[in-house]
């Protein structure tokens, strides 16, 4: 699974870091940095971070084009 | 659904942001014939802005940037396979491996690519850099983990301030040099630009503004330094060049279109203009390549380089490439976009090189927050906001409705700052490029008698 936030969107909230701080994690007081390849175990994790964002800015789904190249 | 979804052949050259967005929309939008995107990087679409920022800390692999799929696509995908060129009449896009791919509708979105440090002699020593794919950003990384002595950053733009800022927090040694007065300057204007002078200094970047590298030097093939248009020497063993983008409109050349170092010329629905400035019926254009009609913005074409303007433009294009001509609608997002750097949130919705004012509505730069509003003969026409996110829509609903300028003071932190000239230097004196073109001149330096209503 990968994920994507559109950080035009994010303001900052930071659910996503308090639900799935190995993927998600704030840089100073409002800047989200991110790992858009999650781990397996992770899936989860950061599943509940896209439902609870306030603002939906994050979307996970399967990489796009995977085995394409 | 829009109009009658058509089935037929729909070729998408450009296989990144913008490119994945129309294909997933057009499929969204019901359109069920043969699809094919065409990319020239070999990897499947990735995100960019992770390049600059998580990868160049080492916390994010390169190959680790993959974009999620909204939906299966049911496409085929030509990878590391570059378009050279284009038959309009004949309605064929050729792909540099001797394939003719033919469309009845083409979208293009070939977006740009880091332009390169101008003496190829120099460009070829070892520790030079551009970044702009994963494998630019790979070997950055890698380079940055063997610790070099000094890094030097030519060009202070987002790109080139923010691999300084990556640098820094890396701990190690920067140069910055930038031919304009300051950082930032050319895409959010004076006072910003100050405030990012000065952010950088605190963080213990050497910047150099005003000054340009006139020469690199080396020994063995290997970068050693720079030499600076003031006579001073830089010794440095990487040097990134970030001097802003170039336009993939090569493969455009000879077809007619208006296509050029601007980029693709459109209407507000995406359709590409040709030469003449009469509409396409079948080629259309998105994101970073694409240059449209702002009505916020006087109409002026706008070109941008925004990660959010790629994908809002991508839908449009895709929507209005499956619908019939009253089933269309326009592209008319707002520009936005953001950076983050030195441990900053910065953002910023509208044009702020659009403006010949400025004011600090909230906050303030020694607190390293504040939100910088900017107007246009009388109206409010951009905000940048630092640490400061939550105010931006707020201030984008000015913009939309062309509030006056100044703004009401009423927020809580306004320290009653008077608004000041924008002061947005003419691009030609940037080392980097401002990350929005308004295409004529600075709306400043336009004789008033070309502004109809003016």
């Amino acid at each position: 699974m990968h994920v994507v936030v559109d950080l035009n969107r994010c303001q900052g909230y930071a659910q996503c870091v308090f639900l799935a701080p190995e993927v998600f994690e704030l840089h100073g007081e409002e800047a989200l940095m991110y790992s858009p390849e999650v781990p397996e175990d992770q899936r989860e994790k950061v599943l509940r971070a896209v439902a609870a964002c306030p603002v939906q800015a994050v979307f996970a789904g399967e990489q796009a084009g995977a085995g394409a190249g | 659904m829009p109009g009658d979804a058509p089935g037929g052949r729909i070729v998408v050259v450009g296989a990144s942001l913008a490119g994945l967005r129309a294909a997933e929309a057009l499929r969204d939008g019901g359109f069920t014939g043969e699809l094919t995107l065409v990319g020239d990087e070999p990897d499947p679409p990735y995100d960019r802005p992770p390049l600059s920022k998580g990868v160049l800390l080492g916390r994010t692999r390169a190959d680790a940037c993959g974009l999620p799929s909204r939906r299966p696509l049911d496409a085929r995908w030509k990878l590391g396979v570059p378009a050279t060129g284009l038959d309009p009449l004949a309605k064929q896009v050729l792909l540099a491996d001797g394939e003719r791919l033919g469309f009845d509708r083409l979208l293009i979105a070939t977006g740009t690519r880091a332009r390169p440090w101008p003496d190829p002699g120099e460009a070829a020593l070892d520790g030079m850099f551009t970044l702009r794919t994963s494998r630019d950003a790979e070997r950055l990384a890698e380079r940055l983990d063997a610790g070099p002595r000094r890094v030097l950053v030519i060009g202070a733009g987002f790109t080139g301030s923010e691999i300084a800022s990556g640098c820094r927090e890396r701990g190690l040694a920067v140069t910055v040099v930038e031919r304009g007065r300051a950082p930032l300057i050319g895409a959010l204007g004076g006072t910003v630009g100050a405030f990012a002078t000065e952010l950088q200094r605190a963080h213990g970047v050497d910047l150099r503004c005003g000054v340009t590298v006139t020469s690199l030097t080396g020994h063995d093939g290997r970068l050693t330094g720079a030499v600076l248009s003031d006579g001073e020497r830089i010794d440095a063993d990487i040097a990134v060049v970030a001097l802003g983008a170039v336009r993939n409109t090569e493969w455009l050349a000879g077809t007619g279109l208006a296509a050029g170092p601007r980029g693709v010329a459109c209407d507000a629905g995406c359709r590409v203009f040709d030469m003449y400035g009469i509409v396409t019926d079948d080629i259309f254009v998105a994101g970073d390549v694409a240059r449209f009609p702002h009505p916020l913005y006087e109409y002026q074409l706008l070109a941008l380089e925004h990660w959010g303007n790629a994908v809002a433009q991508a839908e449009t294009a895709a929507h209005n490439m499956i619908s019939r001509g009253p089933d269309r609608r326009p592209h008319l997002t707002v520009p936005a976009f953001w950076s983050s750097q030195f441990g900053l949130n910065i953002k910023s919705v509208g044009v702020p090189t659009f403006s010949d004012q400025v004011v600090i509505a909230q906050g303030s730069p020694g607190e390293r927050r504040l939100v910088a509003v900017y107007g246009y003969r009388g109206r409010v026409t951009a905000a940048v906001t630092v640490n400061r996110a939550k105010w931006l829509e707020y201030y984008q609903h000015l913009i939309e409705t062309a509030a006056p300028f100044p703004p009401d003071p009423g927020a809580a932190d306004f320290d009653g700052s008077e608004p000041v000239p924008s002061d947005v230097p003419d691009p030609r004196v940037l080392s980097h490029g401002p990350t929005v073109y308004v295409t004529g001149h600075l709306p400043l330096l336009r004789p008033p008698s070309r502004r109809p209503g003016g």
